[in-house]
């Protein structure tokens, strides 16, 4: 059975849509000049590093299909890895490895696989299997990320990340987003991964939606989504409202995830962020964004403006209409 | 926030420019907005019989030369062994007939298709024409000058005058005076010369009675007389003033019609037939020589028209696309696949093509993924699976052909191109989202190209494209509109229904 909503009902709720983000928001704020740097995930590490914002260590670029061969002797010595087509997009192409076993490599599913197939996996990379347009390609091989224990849990295998979407520095909306058995242990909502909404202001986890239905538990651990915390939150969007410095974008989604070892870590940037994290906040993104752009004056420094987030965008708090004299008082000079 | 009025204004500009266009050149050169449009069409056919005397021949013809009420759409002349030319001096068009030598019955024909055409006029005339001077020799002299004072008397300018001469002339007593001056002449001459007489400029026309399918038919003399600003036509017999629409004047002047040089007994007879064209055939036929003409794709090269007409549906199916995208939210496999998909429909026509390219799209999938499982690489995967779309449309057509379909044939026209890259897209797709992208895309794909399909091949919507490229601008104002919306498309409002659980 088809259930619609009327449209009049989603602008009560400020639900952004593809169109409109589109041509108000992708368009207008973001210049198309700064997108390889978020679509080339090797330029974003070096620009993230710049800004000090930690990403996961780099051990190897395969540029040249030479290179392959190479490959084996230089991830002799790590347990575990991932391998990323720097261009690829909406998680294409990554395959993370989590151990050995003898000859042969787990993937993070359980599943081996031979050298073979992962030199395969390289030279398709290279021949631009996985980026826009098919463009040639380059393979990033990075240091695979330790989840932190807190989150693990609710995550089915894959690594849980949180998806920031920063809108002019200043962080509107966040979810977090944990892989399932049905998504294959990757993090993409549109495969089966959970979206739990967490609130700018705590951390705290709201409510939680998989294919766009709510629902209470994981489907795979069994978990309550309820009272899920986010370690370090206030990093993480300090890190966020970092990469529009660095990278310039207006709109756009920064994924993080909590390290065991060095805690918040980059692990890309998104120029074109989904509209699914309306859905596991339970509300829309125009009246935040409306909210931003009615401000006279933006912050200055990433710190302020998470500050100014935070203190406006708790879940609690009502928000419709944009800052008018009032609120213009409260930004610093 | 930059201004959107230029935009819109620009918009709204190209909708009039093109709207506007359209109207201009369906009024000016009567290209008709339907294609079943037809258009009633006078074939009138001349025929000169005459015998020569066994020297050189030269028939001069009168043509008709912007006939009041119809221009000419085409005109030929048939003979054989005859040159043939048409001559133009002093405002006269004459067809001339020559042949070294001829002997015994010979027979020429002149062809011309009329076209009714209310709007055109005879040209002025440069120099208010004046009345010829006539000599009457007694007793005619003393009649005349009495039928004029009687006819001056009734009347009060040269049309009434006219009118009233008709009359007189035409009378079913003829008094004494009527009656002599008619004695051996034409009353039409008669009337022509009275008028003449009395300083009115008069002339005789001749003009033929269009009737379907007559054959044998005379020219009908009729009076002209000159107002001062223009000719008006009398009917000699019966005093009408006016020319009725379904008369075609030949001639116009007191030129000879026909001037036979080397042969006797020429006769000239006029046939007719009323033919329907279709509206736009003629349109077409007129285009050349239209102030608006140029541009019509009309004057172009059969072989560059035929691929106009495809190319110039291309928008339509882009439009489509654009709508289903923006405002329904279907997804297709890339952008514009589905208009290249449904101008490969346009060539097999829909079913055959649907099969066809589900079938070659399933086993090439098939086929991909064998190769896949070889290791190659992704350049020489994509190489060979070009070449094996070959392969199956070759199979195809071949099958096709034995088992008696023609359709088998046309599997050809798709392009290869577009088939191998959707079979390495959807694969593709299908390791990295699952078999459901795969069909939903593939699905959407196949609606929308077959919705563009429906679209371009609609009769109308060939013919308007073709014959109306302006309208193009149109459908790029519609497009850029698309491009500004920004509400929730039609598939939203069911993907963000879970919404109406944060009432």
């Amino acid at each position: 059975m088809i259930r619609w909503i009327s449209p009049a009902a989603l602008n009560r709720r400020g639900m952004l849509n593809m169109n409109r983000r589109n041509v108000s928001y992708i368009a207008r704020y973001n210049e198309r000049s700064a997108y390889p740097l978020v679509d080339n995930k090797l330029k974003t590490k070096l620009i993230a590093a710049e800004y000090d914002v930690s990403t996961p260590k780099l051990r190897q670029v395969v540029s040249q299909q030479h290179e392959i061969s190479h490959f084996r002797e230089r991830v002799e010595d790590l347990a575990g890895f991932a391998i990323k087509p720097a261009k690829g997009s909406g998680g294409k192409g990554i395959m993370v490895i989590t151990g050995r076993d003898d000859d042969r490599f787990v993937k993070a599913s359980g599943a081996t696989v031979s050298l073979a197939s992962l030199e395969r996996h390289l030279s398709n990379i290279l021949a631009g299997l996985y980026s826009l347009g098919g463009a040639p390609d380059v393979a990033i091989v990075e240091d695979l990320i330790q989840c932190s224990s807190t989150l693990t849990d609710f995550s089915f295998q894959g690594v849980p990340d949180i998806r920031i979407v920063v809108f002019r520095g200043y962080p509107v909306m966040a979810m977090l987003r944990l892989a399932t058995r049905a998504s294959d242990g990757k993090a993409n909502l549109h495969q089966g991964a959970i979206g739990v909404g967490i609130d700018i202001a705590s951390g705290q986890s709201l409510n939680a939606v998989q294919f766009n239905r709510p629902v209470s538990h994981h489907p795979d651990t069994g978990l309550a989504l309820e009272h899920i915390h986010i370690q370090e939150w206030h990093t993480m969007l300090v890190m966020a409202s970092r990469c529009y410095e660095a990278t310039g974008l207006g709109y756009m989604g920064a994924d993080l995830v909590l390290d065991q070892n060095s805690g918040p870590t980059l692990l890309e940037l998104n120029a074109r962020p989904g509209l699914a994290i309306q859905m596991a906040n339970g509300k829309g993104l125009l009246p935040r964004l409306k909210y931003i752009e009615g401000l006279k004056r933006t912050h200055l420094t990433p710190e302020a403006r998470v500050e100014y987030a935070m203190s406006v965008f708790s879940h609690t708090g009502a928000l419709y209409t944009p800052p008018k004299k009032t609120s213009s008082s409260r930004v610093p000079a | 926030m930059k201004s959107r009025y230029p935009f819109y204004i620009a918009v709204a500009l190209l909708i009039i420019a093109g709207l506007g266009l359209a109207t201009l050149r369906h009024v000016e050169l009567g290209i008709p907005w339907l294609s079943g449009d037809e258009r009633p069409v006078w074939l009138v056919e001349a025929r000169i019989d005459f015998q020569a005397s066994g020297e050189p021949v030269l028939v001069s013809l009168n043509l008709p030369d912007n006939p009041p009420g119809f221009h000419v759409l085409s005109e030929q002349a048939a003979s054989p062994g005859y040159g043939f030319s048409i001559i133009e001096e002093e405002g006269d068009r004459r067809g001339e007939w020559s042949i070294r030598e001829a002997s015994g019955a010979q027979t020429l024909y002149y062809k011309a298709q009329f076209v009714p055409d209310p709007d055109v006029r005879p040209p002025q005339p440069k120099k208010p024409p004046q009345p010829e001077t006539i000599y009457w020799e007694e007793p005619q002299a003393t009649a005349a000058n009495e039928v004029l004072e009687l006819a001056a008397a009734k009347s009060s300018t040269p049309e009434s005058m006219t009118r009233e001469l008709i009359k007189l002339i035409r009378s079913t007593d003829p008094n004494q005076n009527t009656a002599l001056l008619l004695s051996g002449n034409r009353p039409v001459d008669v009337l022509s010369r009275l008028l003449n007489h009395a300083d009115i400029p008069a002339r005789i026309s001749e003009g033929i009675m269009l009737e379907d399918a007559r054959r044998r038919q005379p020219l009908r003399p009729f009076l002209q007389i000159y107002d001062g600003d223009s000719w008006l036509t009398f009917n000699p017999q019966s005093g009408e003033q006016g020319l009725p629409e379904n008369v075609l004047l030949w001639n116009r002047d007191t030129t000879s019609l026909l001037d036979v040089m080397g042969g006797n007994q020429s006769v000239v007879s006029f046939a007719m037939l009323r033919q329907t064209v279709p509206a736009l055939q003629l349109a077409r036929a007129e285009a050349i020589d239209s102030g608006l003409g140029f541009l019509s794709l009309y004057q172009l090269p059969i072989e560059e028209q035929s691929m106009f007409r495809m190319l110039l549906l291309l928008p339509l199916g882009a439009m489509v696309v654009a709508f289903m995208r923006i405002v329904i939210g279907i997804r297709t496999s890339g952008t514009f696949m589905p208009v290249l998909i449904a101008v490969a429909f346009l060539q097999t026509s829909l079913l055959p093509g649907l099969v066809t390219f589900i079938s070659v799209v399933t086993i090439g999938l098939l086929l991909r993924g064998y190769l896949s499982s070889l290791n190659l690489l992704l350049v020489s995967r994509i190489s060979t699976l070009i070449i094996l779309v070959i392969f199956m449309s070759t199979a195809i057509s071949i099958v096709g052909y034995q088992m008696g379909f023609n359709t088998g044939m046309t599997v050809t026209f798709f392009p290869m191109v577009i088939l191998a890259w959707t079979i390495e897209r959807m694969s593709i797709l299908w390791e990295e989202e699952g078999p459901h992208e795969v069909v939903v895309q593939g699905a959407g794909s196949l609606l929308v190209a077959t919705l563009a399909y429906l679209l371009m091949d609609a009769p109308l919507a060939r013919h308007l494209t073709f014959n109306f490229p302006e309208l193009h601008l149109v459908i790029l104002a519609i497009i850029l509109l698309l491009g500004q919306y920004t509400g929730y498309k039609l598939s939203e409002l069911r993907r963000f229904y879970p919404m109406k659980v944060y009432e």
